[in-house]
């Protein structure tokens, strides 16, 4: 695993390679696998988050009760073309809450890099990929772009939000696909981190807080801003407009600031939007029902 | 960690410590039995129990001990699985002290009678650890084949383990040591980049000194 962005493109110009290939050929000699087989695993994983898009189920609720139905909202509002932002980006918003839904409510989904997170990079590669019509293998190419830069910030920093708060899930995976777009929209290696820092810096500081400890609220509805801030912040970069701290740096801070979270903000349950009287409501009636 | 940690693992939500590392304890509390589960009493500690309903934990784990793994589409109907198979279980509260939040301590009985007693914990991100076999603690992963022997504490056993591995040509990955006193109970755990064969485990059981081995396999004919 790469310890930095600056390292993976520094041997993308060293090698002359694609910034995918540099990926997958460090995977393959720490795994002791062919590029073929890894390759193939990365595909299934693809296949996996077009599966479980097309899964979700437009009547069902969480156990919670406080998640469910809102995806098939998303997309009666696409229906009746009244999405401010337009069809492309109303169905991003439709496909990541989908998958958040999904995830809360015990369907199969690809961790990507958290199952808290999961709906941001399907609901980006997904809508993306039907309205550009890459290839399957271009998008598999892309998910090496995304678990490269993940792999990164797993590193250097975190990816739990019990270790760095809400910006180390939703915020990697806006970072991880934000970088992948850049990729799949022709970026040069400096471009792809470019974008992902500009996604990364936007979401910094993002806590933890989930209502009665469940993966359910806020955590679906934050898979919409990692998506649509993907597609922004790769925007932004393909532009040529460039974030004044480095790539690295900017992981970097992320990780000194989910250090400085209370633990109340990371994942307890215990701040934030789970200790408002609402949410606190939620989780006594929640232990009741028990 | 690699890349398909970080896309990736396919699981069943809603979370990676809750759900998918609940049902890696249950499969690999399984392989340590060794054996199809006739009961099992589950005792949830800590955040698994103040939010493992909402999270789907009690599903996931009874899942796990039937053999389920983390993507099977099924977990959400374990309960109506377990009964059809007869696999009995009640889930109740414990308070495990100073453990991990995401602890679960199992009391597990096989068809033939074989008894285990295991605590474990969900460290985050699907990976899990086992922290306790038999009242004694132990520290693995469930990731590579382990052996496990519960041996009186006492000079030489170590040896005639770690001969048997360099016979068999099996390598040691980590290996740990401990004992409840002096010349009391002891519990080696051997982590291992190879397989052992079954012969050679049982060939263990039968020596002196030695109270009871048991053995993680991940091949999956190893396990029922």
């Amino acid at each position: 695993m790469f310890r930095a962005l600056g390292e993976i493109e520094a041997a993308v110009r060293k090698q002359n390679k694609n910034y995918y290939e540099v990926i997958l050929e460090d995977d393959c000699k720490e795994q002791g696998i062919t590029k073929e087989v890894s390759f193939e695993k990365m595909k299934h994983m693809y296949q996996m988050m077009q599966e479980a898009d097309l899964a979700y189920d437009k009547k069902q609720y969480s156990a919670s009760g406080l998640v469910g139905t809102d995806g098939e909202k998303m997309a009666q509002a696409r229906a009746a073309k009244t999405v401010l932002c337009g069809d492309f980006i109303g169905e991003v918003m439709e496909k990541a809450i989908k998958m958040g839904e999904s995830n809360a409510c015990m369907k199969r989904i690809v961790a990507a890099p958290t199952a808290g997170s999961c709906g941001v990079i399907p609901a980006v590669f997904l809508t993306l990929q039907k309205n550009k019509g890459f290839s399957d293998e271009k998008m598999t190419e892309a998910l090496y772009v995304a678990a490269g830069i993940g792999g990164v910030i797993a590193t250097r920093a975190f990816i739990a939000g019990a270790a760095g708060g809400c910006q180390a899930e939703i915020g990697s995976a806006s970072a991880m696909a934000a970088g992948a777009v850049a990729y799949l929209m022709g970026a040069d290696e400096k471009g792809i981190s470019n974008a992902a820092a500009l996604a990364l810096k936007n979401l910094l500081g993002l806590v933890c807080d989930p209502v009665a400890g469940l993966v359910e609220v806020p955590c679906v509805k934050r898979n919409v801003l990692g998506a649509v801030n993907a597609l922004t912040s790769a925007d932004l970069s393909m532009a040529g407009i460039n974030s004044k701290i480095p790539p690295d740096e900017v992981i970097d801070a992320m990780r000194s600031i989910g250090k400085a979270l209370p633990e109340s903000l990371r994942e307890t349950g215990q701040g934030g939007l789970a200790a408002t009287p609402a949410g606190e409501a939620v989780k006594d009636k929640f232990s009741k029902k028990k | 960690m690699n890349l398909f940690d970080i896309i990736g693992p396919v699981m069943v939500g809603p979370s990676s410590s809750h759900t998918a590392g609940a049902v890696k304890i249950g499969r690999v509390s399984r392989r340590l039995l060794a054996e199809e589960i006739e009961s099992a009493k589950i005792y949830f500690h800590g955040s698994f129990l103040a939010t493992g309903q909402g999270h789907g934990t009690d599903k996931a784990l009874v899942a796990g001990l039937l053999g389920l793994d983390v993507d099977d589409p099924n977990i959400p109907d374990s309960f109506a699985i377990a009964r059809e198979k007869g696999m009995h279980y009640t889930i109740s509260g414990i308070d495990l002290g100073e453990a991990h939040p995401n602890s679960v301590k199992m009391n597990l009985t096989g068809v033939s009678g074989r008894e285990l007693e295991i605590v474990a914990a969900s460290i985050g991100g699907g990976q899990i650890r086992i922290c306790e076999m038999d009242g004694l603690t132990v520290n693995f992963s469930g990731d590579l084949p382990t052996l496990i022997v519960h041996n009186l504490d006492q000079p030489g056993h170590v040896t005639e383990v770690t001969s048997m591995l360099a016979h068999k040509s099996v390598n040691i990955a980590t290996m740990q040591l401990y004992r409840s006193n002096r010349g009391g109970n002891a519990v080696m755990v051997i982590e291992c980049d190879q397989e052992i064969p079954r012969e050679a485990i049982a060939w263990l059981e039968h020596l002196e000194g030695i109270i009871k081995v048991t053995y993680l396999s991940l091949l999956e004919e190893e396990y029922v």
